[in-house]
């Protein structure tokens, strides 16, 4: 069997209905089980970039592959994690978890009991017949990844997903997150503005020039697995983001 | 004693010393019934016809309930198809805003003229002034979903009918019970607008717009105070009915009707 990547862009440009482009010659290959950061200056793209894996934009010229499939082809596969939790008020914690299932019309057991294993899985049981507006940020985001985790997906697209929250609720999604991505193997493309998360989740970071967006560096993270909290005091990821902090700048000088 | 106690003692105060601040200054003027008969009198005016203006509450109540439940399912109906077709909503949009602005009063002759006078055509009055408020309301509620939850919804592969059922109805539910507020109100409006030009097929028989005119011309001045009581607790009531379902649907989840709110 030939091994195709998981994410294939060839020389996507996307132009915005004014004209002006948003990205420009976009070409990289995402293997499976990477976990790809992208940084770069607010306007640069990289939300738009994720929205043409995902299938929900086009591109304009080039061609994007998830799997070998076109996006459209391949929801199946991915889920999509937003900025904010984007829960539905009106739904408990339990029903918008099962959100994906419903639409697919699974068996109402089927459904129950992938639910329940989702919330034990980011540990929210507890709060399973609560309303939304009865949760704190972290929590609420907790429910979002559940949802987002409750289709299956081989791929995860995570658009700034904690960049609302406190640094130290952060800092504990991230280190959740690392958890369930070492344990459920998902290919990850992950958009943040954030050096250090970048540094401390990715196997791998794209760092992307604005007007147009285009890439300008492509780095590998070289930190030991499993990544811990105490990751974080080490000289090595000092080093790392101090070395990506300045390239990063030197994008934005540019 | 609960605050709630305190607050409702008070009113209930209030109003006692409203009706004898009324009855008092009836007596002392020696101010004749036909003017301003006094609380006294409306009361046994109310006693004495109790049952025909049970009738044309209960008129009036059909007629402004038959309505308003009317301009709900249509209103209801036409948001979802304003959510659906943006063409249609941008074409057809500018006129139900014109519905609100018509003067009842000049078209509601028309209506009973097309219609004929009876039941249904004060229901049809009521309908139509009912319908602006509930088709504003209730669209924007539906196309103001924010766009990542239909981005989830599409990513799911979500069919039209799942995002409209699953996603943008319950999300206009608030919107949609400020419409049908606002339509309460003006319903009991709508029916006695309408009985006083429809009028009713029997003498002495009919809603209380009917009534009010009867009374007016009978210059039974403590029977008009009598009815005008009675639509004035119609209007309560059906407002009491909305404010109850409302709070039925949105409690569990939506921020207007949390529980501590104020506590």
């Amino acid at each position: 069997m030939v091994n195709v990547p998981e994410v294939v862009l060839q020389s996507v440009d996307k132009r915005y209905r004014t004209g002006a482009a948003a990205l420009e010659g976009i070409s990289f290959e995402v293997e499976r089980g990477e976990f790809v950061a992208f940084l770069g200056p607010s306007g640069c793209g990289k939300s738009t970039l994720l929205r043409l894996v995902s299938g929900l934009s086009a591109a304009t010229s080039g061609s994007v592959r998830v799997n070998g499939m076109t996006p459209d082809n391949a929801r199946e596969l991915m889920s999509f994690i937003f900025q904010d939790s984007t829960l539905m008020p009106w739904r408990t914690v339990a029903e918008n978890v099962g959100l994906s299932l419903e639409l697919e019309h699974a068996a109402p057991p089927l459904r129950s009991e992938r639910v329940d294993r989702m919330l034990n899985l980011v540990g929210l049981t507890h709060v399973a017949r609560r309303y939304p507006r009865e949760l704190s940020g972290g929590m609420k985001m907790r429910v979002s990844i559940a949802r987002a985790l409750a289709s299956r997906p081989r791929i995860l697209l995570l658009d700034e997903p904690f960049a609302a929250l406190d640094e130290m609720t952060r800092d504990r999604m991230n280190e959740e997150l690392l958890r369930l991505y070492e344990e459920q193997k998902w290919t990850v493309l992950f958009v943040t503005h954030s050096v250090a998360e970048a540094v401390f989740l990715s196997t791998r970071i794209v760092i992307l020039s604005s007007n147009p967006g285009r890439i300008a560096h492509d780095v590998a993270v070289d930190l030991p697995w499993p990544r811990t909290a105490e990751i974080r005091d080490s000289l090595v990821f000092e080093q790392t983001v101090t070395g990506v902090s300045r390239l990063l700048r030197g994008v934005m000088q540019a | 004693m609960s605050r709630r106690t305190w607050v409702l003692i008070n009113s209930a105060v209030l109003l006692l010393c409203l009706l004898g601040l009324w009855q008092a200054v009836v007596s002392l003027k020696h101010l004749p019934a036909y003017m301003l008969p006094g609380p006294t009198l409306v009361a046994v005016a109310i006693e004495e016809r109790f049952p025909s203006l049970m009738k044309s509450l209960l008129i009036t109540a059909e007629e402004a309930g038959g309505g308003l439940l009317a301009s709900i399912i249509v209103g209801m109906t036409v948001a979802m198809v304003f959510a659906q077709w943006t063409w249609l909503r941008q074409l057809v949009y500018p006129y139900t805003i014109l519905l609100q602005t018509v003067p009842i009063v000049a078209v509601a002759p028309l209506i009973i003229n097309w219609v004929g006078p009876g039941l249904i055509a004060v229901s049809t009055v009521t309908f139509v002034i009912c319908l602006a408020p509930i088709i504003a309301n209730t669209t924007q509620g539906l196309i103001s979903v924010d766009d990542n939850l239909i981005h989830l919804f599409v990513m799911h592969k979500a069919t039209p009918a799942q995002i409209l059922f699953k996603l943008r109805l319950p999300n206009s539910l608030p919107n949609l019970f400020t419409g049908i507020r606002i339509s309460a109100g003006i319903s009991v409006i709508g029916g006695l607008t309408g009985e006083l030009f429809a009028g009713s097929a029997q003498v002495g028989e009919g809603g209380l717009g009917y009534a009010i005119t009867y009374a007016n011309n009978q210059m039974e001045t403590s029977y008009m105070f009598a009815l005008v009581l009675a639509a004035t607790l119609l209007g309560f009531s059906f407002f009491f009915i909305v404010m109850f379902l409302e709070w039925m649907a949105l409690h569990n989840w939506h921020e207007s009707k949390r529980a501590d709110v104020g506590e």
